[in-house]
């Protein structure tokens, strides 16, 4: 009798134990977001000032700012996205409510699936051969962005898609049998209510553009800018190249010029995803009163 | 879509050209995906076509010693499948277990608002770029690592993985979890009924349950882990070494591609043409990663529903 208690005493003890390390292992996870994120501020906030934003990156780190990554990152933004979203969003329109259910739609399906895992840097490398190369666009923002739209294409396409599965049928129904077109169901109807949901997926999938790295480098956008871009063919520097290329200097004042770089892209990423989050709120909110 | 209306569709389509005229252009933009796939594999497939052309590929397979930009040439990628292997075996020992960890303390013991607020925590750390990650290794990890092991080189293979780690793990709590919640609560209730505890109802039960779930977010954490670059170009260095000790500076396949892009490398070249070598095997790792990820998410989502 004795014995049983005891067994039964241990079994709790170690399910609490088991607890205990599941919940302090989750601490740990959280735990080094914020060592990350204090490293970062301790090092870079006594940096970021308003001459930080407005100089041009400079041999000597107290003369050095953010001006041309952060103008090459907007310009990279604003043509990926005049690229990606339009291209993205139809694909999705076409395999949600054009494409008959059958293999060439599974096929697709699939293929976007495969690309959606494919590792950033292979995008820069077809980034390099056929938009910088082939197409001899050299090292401009529209190379970059067509590279850059390459990769979260697949991103927004199953967003999107995702999106546009969740308008309930009985709207396009209701619109069908007044008469309509599928594109003007389409347009009237399905897209007005998967917008929120499209928009959100369009956000993130751009934030994950500011943040890349390797694409740009291998198209070659690791030199020196002095300036801001002025068309889409002018060279450009992007946040996270300026970011690497202080990184990767041995010394201690270019580190900290790099996490003030990084709380500036952090920055701008947080900016990017509250709205997401806005607009999911405010879409949840009007949705089919 | 709706079997409701085919008919209307079909006279509708015939009657107005300009519907004929966006359905080809919506399927056009679907087709891009489609382009891009077969861009990737012929740029990738043509270049290391040209490069197997000087290059015997056993030379490649086999060889030991990879110095393509230094004299004498060499083009063996044992020495950068091997670093990737490094930062590999890093990465999952940080990632599986504490991201297996952290999904069953979210799945099994977290209640809803402890959830709602690691969750959107968990978010974050997925959604930091690479280059962020990097940084920490090179300011924080290796630092530690060499106060605490004072024979660690400044570029080494162990702070690139911890890092790349700590990077994938968002992802594997997040799959993993997925997975644990889509076991059915019956057998929950059926093992708590027999008396058991609330571990011997997760190793027991649960876990076992899930297993194929989380078998699969372990490959695709393992895929992510080879295909990183950033934080391993920074932070594991650029000596192609055959080892495996995690002390010592080493090269990845991806690292490899970054440090012959920073050179003006001319097109056509043998050296240009290695990237698209490195890049193709590169490619067809992970491609092989996914696609088994995958098969094993489509067969276990089928038991349960």
């Amino acid at each position: 009798m004795n014995t049983q208690a005891q067994r039964l005493k241990k079994r709790h003890r170690i399910s609490a134990a088991f607890k205990c390390f599941c919940l302090s292992v989750t601490c740990l996870a959280i735990a080094i977001l914020g060592v990350l994120i204090l490293e970062v501020t301790v090092l870079g906030l006594p940096w970021l000032n308003i001459d930080f934003l407005t100089r041009f990156p400079s041999r000597f780190p107290e003369k050095a700012g953010i001006l041309a990554g952060l103008a090459g990152t907007l310009w990279l933004v604003s043509l990926t996205a005049a690229i990606a979203i339009p291209i993205g969003v139809l694909a999705a329109v076409y395999l949600e409510e054009y494409a008959k259910p059958g293999r060439v739609s599974t096929f697709i399906t699939i293929n976007i699936a495969n690309l959606a895992g494919v590792p950033s840097i292979v995008y820069g490398i077809i980034g390099l051969a056929i938009f910088v190369r082939f197409l001899g666009l050299d090292r401009s923002v529209l190379a970059g962005a067509m590279t850059m739209s390459l990769l979260i294409l697949p991103v927004i396409i199953i967003a999107s898609r995702e999106a546009i599965k969740a308008v309930p049928s009985s709207l396009r129904q209701v619109a069908f049998a007044l008469g309509a077109t599928r594109w003007q169901v389409t347009r009237d109807h399905v897209l007005p209510q998967a917008m929120p949901g499209i928009l959100t997926g369009v956000i993130l999938a751009l934030s994950r553009a500011i943040g890349e790295t390797a694409p740009l480098i291998m198209i070659g956008a690791l030199t020196y800018i002095a300036f801001v871009p002025e068309g889409p063919m002018d060279e450009f520097t992007a946040l996270p190249i300026q970011i690497y290329n202080w990184t990767s200097r041995p010394q201690e004042a270019f580190h900290e010029l790099a996490s003030a770089g990084i709380i500036v892209l952090l920055l701008v990423l947080l900016i990017m995803n509250a709205t997401a989050v806005w607009i999911r709120y405010r879409g949840n909110k009007n949705r089919f009163r | 879509m709706s079997q409701t209306a085919p008919e209307i569709r079909l006279t509708r389509a015939r009657s107005r050209p300009l519907e004929k005229v966006l359905r080809w252009l919506f399927f056009a933009c679907a087709a891009i995906s489609v382009l891009t796939t077969l861009a990737v594999v012929g740029v990738l497939s043509v270049e290391t076509f040209y490069f197997f052309q000087q290059v015997p590929a056993s030379d490649f397979l086999f060889g030991t010693r990879w110095t393509p930009l230094l004299e004498p040439k060499s083009y063996g990628i044992l020495p950068l499948l091997f670093g990737t292997t490094l930062i590999v075996i890093g990465a999952a020992i940080v990632a599986l277990p504490v991201g297996l960890a952290c999904a069953i303390y979210l799945s099994e013991y977290a209640g809803n608002r402890t959830r709602d607020l690691v969750k959107p925590i968990l978010e974050i750390l997925a959604g930091i770029p690479t280059i962020v990650y990097g940084f920490f290794a090179i300011t924080f990890v290796t630092p530690s690592l060499r106060t605490l092991i004072p024979s660690t080189e400044v570029f080494n293979a162990a702070s690139a993985g911890i890092v790349v780690g700590i990077m994938v793990l968002p992802m594997v709590a997040s799959l993993c979890d997925d997975a644990l919640r889509a076991v059915p609560n019956a057998l929950r209730d059926g093992a708590y009924s027999l008396g058991a505890t609330s571990f011997e109802v997760t190793a027991r039960i649960v876990v076992p349950a899930s297993l194929s779930g989380i078998f699969a977010a372990f490959v695709l954490a393992i895929s992510r882990a080879i295909g990183e670059t950033m934080a391993v170009t920074l932070a594991a260095g650029a000596t192609p070494n055959l080892t495996l000790n995690p002390l010592e500076s080493i090269q990845t396949m991806t690292a490899y591609i970054v440090q012959v892009s920073l050179g003006d490398t001319p097109a056509g070249t043998l050296s240009y043409q290695t990237l698209f070598a490195v890049g193709a095997v590169l490619f067809a790792m992970t491609l092989v990663l996914n696609l088994i990820a995958n098969a094993i998410m489509n067969r276990y989502r089928d038991v349960y529903e």
